[in-house]
């Protein structure tokens, strides 16, 4: 219980800052909502929010997979194979001077307004921080770790699959966990630019309405998502990295 | 390397099932002579001929992967080679250096002692007829030092042993040929009486002792 009492308190007291200054200043709330009616917009909206979330939950929980999993064979690729080294890598990082948010319409353009354009923006705002991290961790194998397996007798393979794999692990958790906060970015973006569900379109269409506390409601219920895919995700490494 | 000559012609003949020592200064190549040997990358050119059938190497540092509990570190080479391990020979070489105990644990919770011994058992479960040490005992504390000389002399026996090191005290003790490198090659030197391990007390190997530590200033 005891480390839950810090952050608790800690939210309690931007709670009540906030609601004070909604209360002093006298904003509308159609402006800035209170945290007590984005409380109760969330009671009223359970429902929609709900189905809305589910909807980002699987884009996020897609793209990170498919994300991760792309950035990992990419580091394994470059790290073992000094061609694909020399072209790869500077396409990689090149590709990272291009905002992501700007491809954003071209995907919806491409894909339509359903769940593949959202899961490509996830895919593309994961790929790199998994591929990045997990790739310097297989490069920053103790050169010791590498000379006697070498002089076992391991070949290139082996010591790729025995010792550089493993080796490496915590830098890819280090990503992983990066990517699980990015990844509902990406997804929300996507949905921004054209969709008929998700968190994103109903901040947009809450918005357009005037209905700011439901706005709220939804950022509220995405930084839950967020944080509970990054707990899962972190779960996930120490449990099996 | 960088455009120098790290040492010039070199001949090196090991003493088959003996223990044969360099000793020298740091940065004098005692290590690149070693890598060459062992078949590993020295970053420069080498010119020459080596003839050395299939070695284990034991370094400084004790290379365990802290992923991997002291058996399976014991029992590496066959695991990288995705062989089969023999894990009753793993075992009873780690019961000889003393950790039956710690047989599960992983690298991080053993003491610098503890994990140069599973380097130890590591090294003698690639049953190599020759052994190639780059200063193994160099980071222990005295007498852990001495410990795992006794044990490494004793684990060795029979096989051909190259030891790199530094410590005019520990070749004196240990080998069976002495060989000093500097910048003028290699030089063989006078070895104490007896057999290795010697005592560290012992009048011989002290007076060995003064005379490498003579031969390395002057």
């Amino acid at each position: 219980m005891m480390r839950w009492r810090t952050p608790l308190l800690a939210t309690a007291f931007a709670l009540a800052g906030w609601q004070m200054l909604v209360w002093l200043t006298g904003v509308q709330h159609f402006i800035l909502p209170g945290p007590l009616r984005v409380g109760q917009a969330m009671l009223t909206h359970w429902e929609s929010l709900a189905e809305h979330g589910l909807v980002t939950l699987l884009e996020v929980v897609l793209g990170l997979t498919i994300g991760a999993a792309l950035g990992i064979a990419t580091a394994i690729h470059i790290a073992f194979s000094a061609r694909a080294r020399k072209y790869v890598l500077p396409v990689l990082v090149f590709s990272q001077a291009i905002p992501v948010f700007a491809l954003a319409p071209v995907l919806t353009l491409w894909f339509g307004f359903g769940l593949s354009p959202k899961v490509i923006m996830a895919v593309l705002i994961v790929y790199f921080p998994v591929a990045s991290a997990f790739y310097d961790g297989l490069n920053g194998t103790q050169r010791g770790f590498v000379d006697l397996a070498q002089v076992m007798g391991a070949t290139p393979v082996q010591v790729m699959r025995r010792v550089r794999i493993p080796a490496a692990m915590p830098s890819l958790a280090t990503g992983l966990r990066m990517a699980a906060v990015y990844a509902p970015i990406g997804a929300v973006i996507g949905e921004w630019v054209g969709s008929s569900k998700g968190l994103g379109y109903l901040m947009l269409l809450a918005s357009g309405r005037a209905k700011i506390d439901l706005m709220f409601a939804a950022v509220v219920v995405l930084a839950f998502l967020t944080v509970a895919v990054r707990a899962i995700v972190d779960w996930l490494c120490r449990r099996y990295l | 390397m960088g455009g120098e000559r790290l040492f010039g012609p070199l001949e090196l003949t090991l003493r088959d099932g003996g223990w044969t020592c360099i000793l020298g200064p740091s940065g004098v190549g005692k290590s690149t002579i070693l890598r060459l040997i062992a078949g590993l990358e020295i970053g420069g050119a080498f010119e020459g001929e080596i003839d050395a059938p299939d070695v284990a190497y034991m370094a400084q540092d004790d290379l365990l992967f802290p992923w991997l509990n002291v058996l399976d570190n014991a029992v590496l080479g066959a695991r990288l080679r995705g062989g089969v391990p023999d894990f009753e020979r793993a075992k009873a070489l780690i019961g000889r250096v003393g950790l039956t105990a710690q047989i599960g644990q992983k690298p991080p919770t053993l003491s610098g002692g503890q994990r140069q011994r599973v380097a130890l058992v590591r090294t003698m479960m690639e049953d190599r007829p020759v052994i190639l040490l780059d200063e193994p005992f160099s980071a222990l504390d005295a007498r852990n030092r001495a410990q795992m000389q006794e044990l490494a002399v004793e684990l060795f026996a029979g096989r051909t042993v190259l030891l790199i090191t530094h410590d005019p005290a520990e070749a004196a003790r240990l080998s069976d040929v002495i060989y000093i490198l500097d910048e003028a090659g290699l030089r063989a030197m006078a070895v104490p009486e007896g057999d290795a391990p010697r005592a560290v007390d012992d009048a011989a190997v002290l007076r060995a002792q003064g005379a490498l530590f003579k031969e390395l200033r002057a």
